[in-house]
């Protein structure tokens, strides 16, 4: 079959999956009535929030109850094991047609094919900011080229992944069938994004995700702080979309389209000049839609939703804000990269943001105690260095590491998963430790995502990280001082994470009693996808090795296929291979030296980091507080613009708009009042007046009128006289 | 001095009824006022028969007859209304009458 | 010549009798001023050989109707209407009405010219006497009239009895 053709099936199986649940789930899954959870304490650490008043049921189910305090415990029901069948099947087909819609791009002598299904907004002229006629003509539209097609493998590939995971990891929730009806709608939305072949689409795919990762966040809809975190996701988000849209409008007004092929080549066209000297239109454009990525991929200023996001089920975390929707800013940029090749200046403020995003989330996840946590800033610090990537101008690389970064960052959190499953819902690595030998899978796994994170050669993470350490430092974009900052937190970020495994698995255990008789592994079907994302894990680097290795062409596949959708004349760095070579040292000593400070302080003498924490207490309060940036936005944004600008606009409404109603009722009384003086005194004036005209007229008559006879006699006499005199005169 | 012509007759009419007419007109006793009008019908008397003379025929004597019967039944009419107006206001000055105004 | 004199005698007594009438406060004397007012005006028609109305005047006008006027005084308390004003407000206007008519007319008096056939005929020149040339005309051209001058006495008498009942 002509996969190529059929890539408009490709999001729509999620959709129907997402369609199935949302709107039949409860037949499929009826929910006995849900106890609201007694949830002791919203301790924000806990996902779960149940404590241990589960610990005490007596349980004959192999998993313990996790996850469904705020649901209550649920029977899964019989038609449970449908819904497991329908919604990773569809994801299953989607990657399946992924990859055969790819093998066959892969086969064609251009790497492009495009397909409309409909018209989905008609032509519209309009005019352009130059004056000229343009038509705005919106499509249901999918591009698949090289940069799409490595991220529909990797949303249906590493999303049907999850989607197994969650199956046993939600097996207890209440809302078994509503999750995945969520889950799939998410994947279709992610789909839609990134096979849409003009912004506009892409943005329904954006704003869908957006809503997604609201309700995913929200799932737990009880706790009142996942409630919070939704909504905080989604605000932020809502923020930078603002950015996305005027970006997009400004993009229609200059260029007068918005499909990407044809943006690219008018950009291309060389019709606009490389904006060096100051900031023009273009630059406009980047940085608004850069905005709007910040947003959606959690960098500086807008990642403060994306801690608050753990508030979610473990496997959200995963697929939502570790391989998927947060990449989604990636992609979005690396789809512009046209754009971003005329804007120097906005290439270096995305690349500043990424390198100080990724600094500063590796600086407060070295001291976070709740292993979700870590894991959630570590995401927004490897964003931080996808989009230092970007903005050097090393476009297949930033794609590179998402596709690296999704493997390994998805076997992390569904492995935390496990390990809080395990657990019996504890997060926080203080009471966790010596876990190795009771959870071997989940142990060995995220063992092999760590080494993978922290930038060990061989493993995915090295290749990417590096090679964007290389960018960095080399390209003409980039400069030492981003080089040396990616430097820094890539030995933060070996460290903490080798800080979280052997917090929670070597040393001495510090779980506590009651939860340490309940520690086992997790079902296989849930430590199956953990198998598979950890053979990624290793294998998916060997995709991009440093041209320095020269280990042949097949091993610089990713560049190769990537190449034709960033048309940039590769500019050649004028560092010799020397300089290369120390560079990657220095970074794999740095990882080494990370790890085993970590393993020194935390597994050996772990009494140091108490003494280290006395010591340094402000410091470490500070980090702890995440640099207190969420009090900061508190003060400016919620409070300030928020309340303050509601109490500003009551004022308004109470003042100026109720000032206006009410003059225009005061207006209306006294229009009122000026109509009756004008009735009292012209109208009846005029009325009373011709009365008193016709008085004044009949005056004489009634003079006349006596009632004395003799009156009336000297009149008839006068009369005669009058009648007389005439005709003897004449 | 000038025969007497029917002239003066007239001229003495006239004066008469000029005479009348300012008693009507004049005086505020109603019984004075029907005595001007009896005035006046007597002008008119005198007129006719002076033309009665003048024209050789008697039928200005037939008319005079006939005012004559007019001016008995008037006065006895007006006199009735008289007194029966005195009955009722106690009063025989024209003035007094007066309620038939505006 | 007698004529003249017996003329200017009547005149006299008809525009004396007149102006007293009408000038007069008390109604009595008002009353017998015109009685001499209407006879002189009886002896004017004898002048003017009109004997049956002289007779006539005499006795309905001054026998009569001015025997009525003097009950009807009587009747009517007049004392008090003696002591009030007499005359009414608009004797002025009334006078000078009155005086510009004469004005007008007086003109026409002094210039008329008599009638010559006046002169020539002296009396009437018929065999039968004044009453019977009225019968005459009275009783076969104005029979009508006549008639309906009775009828018109009828109803005077009628209604001055009805004016002056005092319940109707």
């Amino acid at each position: 079959m002509n996969f190529l053709d059929l890539i408009w099936l490709i999001p729509l199986f999620p959709l129907a999956g997402a369609a199935l649940m949302l709107l039949f789930g409860k037949l499929l899954d009826p929910q006995p009535p849900s106890e609201v959870a007694v949830a002791p304490g919203v301790e924000p650490v806990y996902e779960h929030g149940h404590g241990g008043d589960h610990a005490a049921h007596a349980h004959t189910h192999a998993h313990d109850a996790h996850g469904h305090a705020a649901h209550g415990h649920h029977h899964p029901g019989p038609l449970q094991n449908l819904i497991r069948l329908i919604c990773p099947g569809m994801v299953l087909l989607s990657f399946v047609f992924s990859a055969g819609a790819v093998w066959q791009l892969s086969n064609l002598p251009v790497h492009i094919h495009e397909i409309r299904q409909f018209t989905w907004i008609a032509a519209m002229p309009f005019h352009m900011a130059n004056g000229h006629m343009a038509t705005f003509q919106v499509d249901w539209g999918f591009l698949l080229d090289p940069l799409s097609s490595v991220m529909i493998l990797v949303v249906t590939g590493i999303g049907f992944l999850i989607h197994v995971y969650a199956t046993g990891y939600m097996a207890h929730d209440n809302g078994f069938y509503r999750f995945f009806g969520y889950l799939n709608l998410f994947v279709f939305f992610m789909l839609m994004l990134v096979l849409a072949n003009n912004y506009t689409l892409l943005f329904v795919g954006w704003e869908g995700v957006g809503l997604c990762s609201y309700l995913l966040i929200g799932f737990y809809f009880h706790k009142k702080s996942a409630g919070d975190a939704g909504k905080k996701a989604f605000i932020v988000n809502r923020v930078g979309d603002a950015g996305f849209i005027l970006g997009m409008l400004l993009m229609l007004s200059v260029l007068g389209t918005v499909r990407f092929t044809e943006v690219n080549t008018l950009l291309r066209s060389g019709q606009f000049p490389v904006e060096i000297a100051g900031l023009g239109v273009l630059s406009a454009m980047s940085l608004l839609m850069f905005f709007g990525a910040t947003g959606k991929s959690a960098q500086v200023p807008l990642y403060v939703w994306l801690p608050d996001a753990m508030e979610g089920p473990t496997p959200v975390s995963a697929l939502i804000h570790a391989a998927t929707m947060v990449t989604a800013g990636v992609y979005m940029i690396a789809r512009s990269s046209a754009l971003y090749e005329l804007t120097p200046h906005t290439s270096m403020i995305v690349a500043s943001i990424g390198a100080f995003t990724a600094i500063l989330a590796a600086t407060i996840a070295l001291v976070q105690n709740d292993i979700k946590r870590v894991l959630a800033y570590s995401t927004v610090s490897q964003l931080g260095y996808m989009f230092l990537a970007l903005g050097v101008g090393a476009y297949w690389v930033a794609i590179f590491h998402l596709f690296t970064h999704a493997f390994f960052k998805a076997l992390l959190f569904l492995g935390s998963g496990s390990v809080i499953h395990a657990m019996s819902g504890e997060q926080d690595m203080r009471y966790m430790g010596g876990l190795k030998n009771k959870i071997p899978v989940t142990h060995w796994t995220m063992w092999v995502g760590s080494v993978a994170i922290a930038g060990i050669p061989g493993l995915a993470g090295f290749f990417s990280k590096d090679e964007i350490l290389w960018q960095a430092f080399s390209s003409p974009k980039g400069s030492q001082l981003l080089w040396l900052v990616g430097l820094a937190t890539a030995a933060m970020t070996a460290f903490y994470m080798w800080r979280l495994m052997n917090m929670t698995f070597y040393g001495k255990s510090r779980v506590k009693p009651e939860v340490a008789a309940h520690v086992h592994e997790s079902p296989s079907v849930m430590t199956l996808p953990l198998v598979v994302l950890a053979a990624g894990s290793v294998l998916a680097g060997w995709l991009g090795t440093p041209k320095l290795w020269g280990l042949g062409e097949a091993f610089h596949t990713f560049e190769h296929w990537l190449e034709p959708v960033f048309a940039l004349g590769g500019e050649a760095s004028e560092h010799p291979a020397s300089t290369e070579w120390s560079l990657m040292i220095l970074s794999v000593a740095i990882a080494a030296a990370g790890i085993s400070l970590a393993y020194y302080l935390y597994s050996k003498r772990p009494e140091i980091p108490e003494r280290i924490y006395e010591s340094a207490k402000p410091l470490h309060k500070v980090l702890y507080n995440k640099w207190y940036v969420d009090e900061l936005y508190d003060f400016l944004f919620v409070n300030g613009l928020g309340k303050g600008g509601g109490s500003v606009c009551g004022e308004f409404d109470r003042r100026i708009v109720d000032g206006g109603v009410n003059g225009a009722g005061w207006l209306t009384r006294f229009s009122a009042s000026v109509s009756m003086w004008w009735d009292t005194w012209i109208v009846d004036g005029a009325v009373r007046f011709t009365s008193f005209f016709v008085k004044l007229l009949s005056y004489p008559a009634c003079i006349i009128q006596t009632g004395r006879v003799q009156a009336y006699a000297l009149f008839v006499v006068v009369g005669v006289l009058a009648f007389l005199g005439y005709y003897v005169t004449r | 001095m000038h025969p007497v012509t029917t002239v003066h007759y007239l001229a003495l009419s006239a004066a008469l009824l000029l005479i009348g007419t300012v008693g009507v007109l004049t005086r505020r006793n109603i019984v004075i006022i029907l005595m001007s009008i009896e005035l006046i019908l007597n002008a008119v008397n005198i007129n006719l028969i002076a033309f009665s003379r003048m024209f050789h025929h008697v039928d200005g004597q037939i008319f005079a007859i006939f005012v004559i019967t007019d001016a008995v039944a008037e006065a006895a009419v007006g006199l009735g209304i008289l007194i029966a107006l005195f009955r009722n206001k106690e009063t025989v000055q024209a003035d007094e009458v007066d309620i038939l105004k505006w | 010549m007698l004529d003249t004199v017996f003329f200017y005698l009547f005149a006299a007594l008809v525009l004396g009798g007149g102006i007293l009438t009408i000038t007069r406060r008390n109604a009595v004397h008002s009353a017998i001023s015109l009685i001499v007012s209407l006879l002189g005006v009886a002896g004017l028609y004898l002048l003017q050989q009109a004997e049956f109305l002289f007779a006539v005047q005499i006795v309905l006008y001054v026998g009569g109707i001015m025997v009525l006027f003097l009950f009807v005084i009587m009747l009517v308390n007049l004392d008090q209407a003696a002591k009030e004003h007499q005359f009414n407000k608009q004797w002025a206007v009334a006078l000078a009405e009155i005086g510009y008519f004469w004005y007008r007319g007086a003109n026409g008096f002094a210039t008329a010219d008599t009638n010559p056939a006046e002169r020539a005929v002296d009396t009437l020149g018929a065999a039968v006497g004044n009453t019977q040339q009225v019968a005459d005309r009275l009783f076969s051209d104005y029979l009508l009239p006549f008639e309906i001058a009775s009828i018109l006495l009828l109803v005077a008498v009628v209604g001055s009895v009805i004016m002056a009942k005092k319940r109707i």
